[in-house]
């Protein structure tokens, strides 16, 4: 196969200023032609009998066959090649625990441990291939009766965690002193098993005071971020509150109580609730983008009861041409900026939902402004607006094009939306480089804007070449054989 | 196709066990409520469950009826229900309303509720305070591991990612600690792990625990080395578009647990249809590593070759066209059929990619990987906003100026932020606070103009004063560091040299020459020198965390060498399919075989899309 890499000299920019030629997604590629060849070759292959719905494995409760469901864990045991010797297998201990005493040198080979299991677990999978390892698959089996007589017995903060990692019975009742507590706290934070960690934070809940366990999460910043966790899943907002309010943590209060705006669903009491949150501690940065969400949400309410209302009583064509598809509520600003240019365009500044109110009251920047307002212009092929938004007129009367973003993202914009090639030609002639002009016009079949470009810039090859391109007896043609005739011109080539 | 393979690698062992090991557990649990039984499946369970499991399984245990748990009320008939769910609170509260439902109007039924891959505290005491413990037993399914393919396994836990970057929450760190332990016991005993990141660390840790509360019985190893690291020790890999086959399907399709679903444009036909996507098509398995570039050219190839053999029917007789039916023809069938589909992939991929000036996004993220003309893709993102283009796709755009720009300047910020909030909803106000939070779209703070600086600087002189410059700079500068740790490790490869993208001479083929992977690069490297020494300033810049143990029977005699060349990485918060290809790109250079384990399968929108708040 051949080489991706490409050095036409018409490529795309970038693909020329950069090392990565690597390859196009352009339609008009040769690859993505001969991927359309092999595919036209691959459905035209005839085979006879296509019956079988054979070897495309597919996906379903019944898909796949059926394996031995008998096949018993003995025979698992047997398919591992066990020796029946049992070794220490000894790795070093390395310290995670940055925030509490280190338990070790760290790395040093020399920190290998060689102490035996202190009580025989009968968790982990390698026990399961000894002979009895059915049972360790039933957890409940995994706890033999006589663990659970000690019931209250003297386990250490160490001891119990590491049972509660087990799954071994355990008792926190004896955990009285707050010494004790955080003693337990701790040494589920270095046993690094948040489960643990989240089920001793349930049981300081319970058992202290908010004002002391705030007191004593604050220094404890791995235990406070399970805590809050452990909050919001719960959805215990209030605590929440309290507690973000007890580490002076008001931006994230705030947050969390302008999220629950999302669980109201009736827009006059969510409306209601966003006024609420204005006066909640944000950051000043934040608290500008609440008030938007505010009046964005205050205005929608007004403009979908007006809009409902003109749309049902039929008094504007608008509506009736191109019918709502859904109701403006909760949408963001450029949307309904978009649906006020779509419906509203040409209102006063002074109605609610005037494109031009939308764009004051929300700040909106003149690029954006002008990128909306060409969408939903061109959407409904309103030419004539299209080209009032780029036209400026000087002192003297004379009118010009003006736009604050390149006028080949104009061209773009425009085709999206299926301009027809005398609008689309207009703005590819705006374009300033040449090189992408002449690219863009034939994109978009531009004919006049190609032709009058290699005009201009007298080379006769180029128009030549061109005049190959397009249809015989088409004007473009009968254009490109004038000039070529044409003795004024002073070709360069 | 055309990398130059080492003959040498060792093979792969064989995981299949892994999922007979989850199928008995799950019978027997079935087994402990005896007498037929309704079964509720949590929805993200279900693909897994597919994979190593039937409805013929279930049913032979006495599973009547299957649901899938939607949080909403029931209506089943049976006196027994079993719920197979993950240990999350919000399940476990609707079981709970279910049961207390059912209490209110006197209905008695068992309730068995089995945890996958383990039950939680919370979930227990949830369990407890709606006075339900009795009516309802708990179970443990420990299914930590699901092959995915020959050199794939996942946890199938996708929110691995959130809970533990963003949340703060260790709750998965002995999950995967548990799974190393059964992967250890299976498949080690293993002699090296290297590991970088906090939460490698710990998994590290539970692991070493674990092992040290059981017994290891002495077994020649199949897997010699580990290495773990953590999802944000490299965040910018996942966040970039993949162009390798696998990865683009991935992105555009989404694979779901291997699987993915192709729509009528692809099969060109009115169906829909699931396709497993893995070494076994034979097809796929030859395109799935390769730039999506050099994809077109091998799928005509084969077209062609597929032609040629068609045609040999003419001219048979019928005895030769018997034995074409009874031994080619099958097989040619087959062929036929993934070659039309995958064919119909590429072109619907072609056409989607298109259609979103795929060209200019790429040329945009180079940039920025580069380094290079960053104004001009401030812009590009700043219009892709403003024509309110892919919500997720703006959102990467921004992340990824901010990892590798060491966070936006404040005036950027504040414009690019306001501009977001405006073309996608107030409510991303939330979403924004949670990168901020895990540091994917940060304001540069005053004291890190140093950095700014360092680039302009790194900009205008090209040369070895500004390495130096850099040095300086980038020790006093706190965070990110892209810019440092890409000249370090070259992870950029000069832009002056052609890249050919159909003879790759290193991984950064999987992202069109423009970028390696940090994440493989650092795998790459640590193998290369067994251990970190040498890359002290890395690990500084990456705040790493980093280590590299040897076990007592690393210097085993027994220890087969071809073990020691089979390296388990482990990705903690999920790896990407262009990850897995620049991983199999190295093996196939170095002679080794890497088996990924993974917390789950990701790319960049489910990156994006787990730090969403902004839904009720």
């Amino acid at each position: 196969m051949s080489l991706m890499i490409r050095g036409k000299p018409d490529d795309d920019e970038y693909w020329n200023s950069s090392k990565f030629k690597a390859f196009t997604f352009d339609d008009e590629d040769d690859d993505f032609t001969r991927l359309k060849e092999s595919k036209r070759a691959v459905n035209s292959i005839l085979v006879e009998d296509e019956d079988e719905e054979d070897e495309v494995e597919k996906v379903n409760w019944s898909g796949e066959p059926v394996g031995s469901i008998s096949w018993s864990v003995k025979e698992t045991a047997s398919n591992i090649r066990s020796t029946g010797e049992v070794r220490d297998l000894s790795f070093p201990k390395i310290d995670t625990a940055p925030s509490l005493p280190k338990n070790s040198s760290g790395y040093s080979l020399s920190s290998l441990f060689k102490g035996k299991a202190k009580t025989g677990s009968l968790q982990s999978f390698s026990e399961s291939f000894s002979e009895q390892s059915l049972r360790n698959y039933a957890p409940e089996l995994r706890k033999p009766k006589s663990e659970y007589k000690d019931y209250i017995s003297d386990w250490t903060p160490e001891e119990t965690v590491k049972r509660m990692q087990q799954g071994k019975a355990y008792s926190l009742e004896k955990f009285h002193f707050l010494q004790d507590k955080l003693l337990l706290l701790d040494e589920a934070v270095n046993a690094h098993d948040g489960n643990v960690i989240t089920a001793v934070l349930i049981f300081l809940k319970k058992s202290l005071s908010k004002e002391i366990l705030f007191r004593e999460l604050i220094a404890r910043e791995i235990a406070l971020r399970h805590y809050i966790h452990y909050l919001k899943e719960m959805g215990e907002h209030k605590h929440l509150v309290e507690l973000f309010k007890s580490l002076g943590r008001t931006e994230d209060m705030a947050l969390m109580q302008y999220r629950d705006h999302l669980n109201i669903k009736d827009e006059n009491r969510r409306r209601d609730f966003l006024k609420n949150c204005l006066s909640l501690p944000f950051s000043q940065e934040d608290a500008t983008h609440v008030l938007d969400h505010y009046t964005l949400l205050e205005r929608q309410i007004i403009i979908e009861a007006n809009d409902k209302h003109v749309e049902s009583s039929s008094q504007a064509d608008i509506f009736k041409k191109y019918p709502r598809k859904a109701s403006i509520l909760n949408m963001p600003i450029i949307t309904t900026l978009y649906y006020s240019c779509f419906y509203h365009y040409g209102e006063s500044e002074g109605t609610y939902s005037s494109p031009a109110n939308i764009r004051k009251t929300f700040r909106i920047s003149d690029k954006q402004f002008l990128l909306t307002c060409l969408g939903a212009r061109a959407k409904l092929k309103a030419w004539f607006d299209v080209d009032a938004l780029f036209t400026t007129k000087n002192w003297l009367g004379y009118t010009k094009k003006r736009s604050p973003i390149g006028f080949h993202r104009i061209v773009d914009i425009l085709h999206k939306n299926n301009a027809p090639v005398q609008v689309l030609q207009e703005y590819v002639n705006l374009v300033e480089d040449t090189e992408q002009k002449i690219s863009l016009a034939q994109k978009y079949k531009c004919h006049d804007v190609i032709i009058n470009t290699y005009r201009d810039l007298k080379d006769r090859q180029l128009l030549i070449g061109y005049r190959e391109k397009v249809e015989r007896s088409s004007p473009e043609y009968r254009k490109i054989e004038e000039l070529l005739c044409n003795s004024q011109i002073r070709w360069k080539n | 196709m055309a990398h130059s393979v080492r003959r040498d690698a060792p093979e792969l062992p064989d995981f299949s066990l892994l999922k007979r090991l989850a199928r008995d557990q799950l019978i027997y649990l079935l087994e402990q409520l005896p007498g037929k039984k309704d079964l509720f499946i949590e929805a993200d369970l279900m693909s897994p469950l597919d994979r190593i499991a039937n409805v013929t399984t279930l049913k032979e245990h006495e599973v009547d009826k299957l649901y899938k748990v939607e949080h909403k009320s029931i209506v089943s008939t049976s006196d027994q229900l079993c719920f197979l769910i993950r240990p999350r609170i919000q399940t476990v509260k609707w079981i709970c309303d279910v049961v207390n439902a059912d209490k209110a109007v006197g209905k008695f039924r068992r309730y068995k509720v089995i945890f996958c891959p383990q039950k939680f505290y919370a979930c227990e005491t949830l369990l407890e305070e709606q006075g339900i413990i009795g009516d309802v037993t708990t179970d443990e399914w420990s299914f930590y591991l699901l092959p995915l393919d020959d050199d794939i396994i996942s946890l199938e836990l996708p929110e691995f990612f959130r809970d533990n970057f963003l949340e703060g929450d260790q709750r998965w760190v002995r999950t995967a600690g548990s799974a190393l332990h059964l992967l250890h016991s299976l498949y080690g005993p293993f002699s090296k792990v290297y590991g970088i990141g906090r939460c490698s660390k710990m998994a590290y840790e539970s692991w070493r625990e674990q092992v040290k509360e059981g017994e290891q019985r002495v077994r020649q190893a199949d897997i010699g080395n580990v290495f773990l690291i953590d999802r944000d020790v490299d965040l910018v890999t996942p966040l970039c578009s993949q162009v390798v086959y696998e990865g683009l399907v991935d992105d555009i399709f989404r694979i779901k647990c291997g699987c993915v679903e192709f729509g009528p444009d692809v099969t060109s036909s009115d169906k829909s249809m699931k396709v497993m996507l893995n070494s076994q098509d034979k097809v796929f398995n030859e395109i799935r590593n390769e730039h999506f570039s050099q994809v077109f050219g091998f799928l005509s190839q084969k077209a062609r070759n597929l032609q040629t053999a068609y045609d040999k029917r003419s001219g048979m007789d019928i005895k030769q066209m018997k034995t074409f039916v009874s031994e080619e023809l099958k097989g040619l069938k087959k062929e036929h059929r993934l070659l039309s589909l995958h064919i119909g992939a590429s072109e619907s991929m072609m056409k989607k990619k298109t259609k979103q000036d795929f060209q200019e996004m790429l040329k945009t993220e180079h940039s920025l990987l580069e380094g290079f003309e960053i104004r001009e893709c401030i812009s590009f993102i700043e219009e892709h906003i403003n024509r309110q283009a892919s919500m997720v796709e703006s959102m990467r755009l921004l992340c990824l100026l901010s990892l590798t720009e060491n966070g936006l300047l404040p005036k950027d910020y504040r414009s690019l932020k306001a501009q977001y909030l405006q073309s996608y909803g107030v409510d991303h106000l939330l979403t924004f606070s949670n990168l901020k939070q895990l540091g994917l779209l940060v304001e540069q703070q005053p004291g890190e103009t140093l950095t700014v600086m360092e680039s302009r600087v790194g900009k205008l002189v090209n040369d070895k004063t500004a390495g130096k410059l850099t040095d300086a700079f980038s020790s006093l500068a706190k965070k990110s560091n892209f810019r440092a740790l890409s000249r370090r490790l070259n992870l950029v490869p000069k832009s002056d040299e052609e890249y050919d993208l159909r003879v790759p001479r290193d991984m950064a083929y999987i992202f069109s020459g423009a970028y390696i992977p940090l994440s493989c690069k650092l795998i790459e490297q640590v193998l290369e020198r067994d251990g970190w020494t040498g890359l002290e300033e890395v690990t500084r810049m990456i705040n790493g965390h980093e280590f590299a143990v040897t076990g007592s029977n690393g210097s085993d005699p027994r220890g087969r060498s071809d073990a020691q060349r089979i390296i388990l990485v482990m990705f903690l918060g999920g790896c990407t399919y262009s990850e897995i290809s620049a991983l199999r790109f190295l093996g196939k250079e170095k002679g080794y075989k890497f088996v990924v384990v993974t917390t789950a399968i990701t790319n960049s929108a489910r990156v994006l899309e787990s730090m969403l708040d902004n839904h009720a």
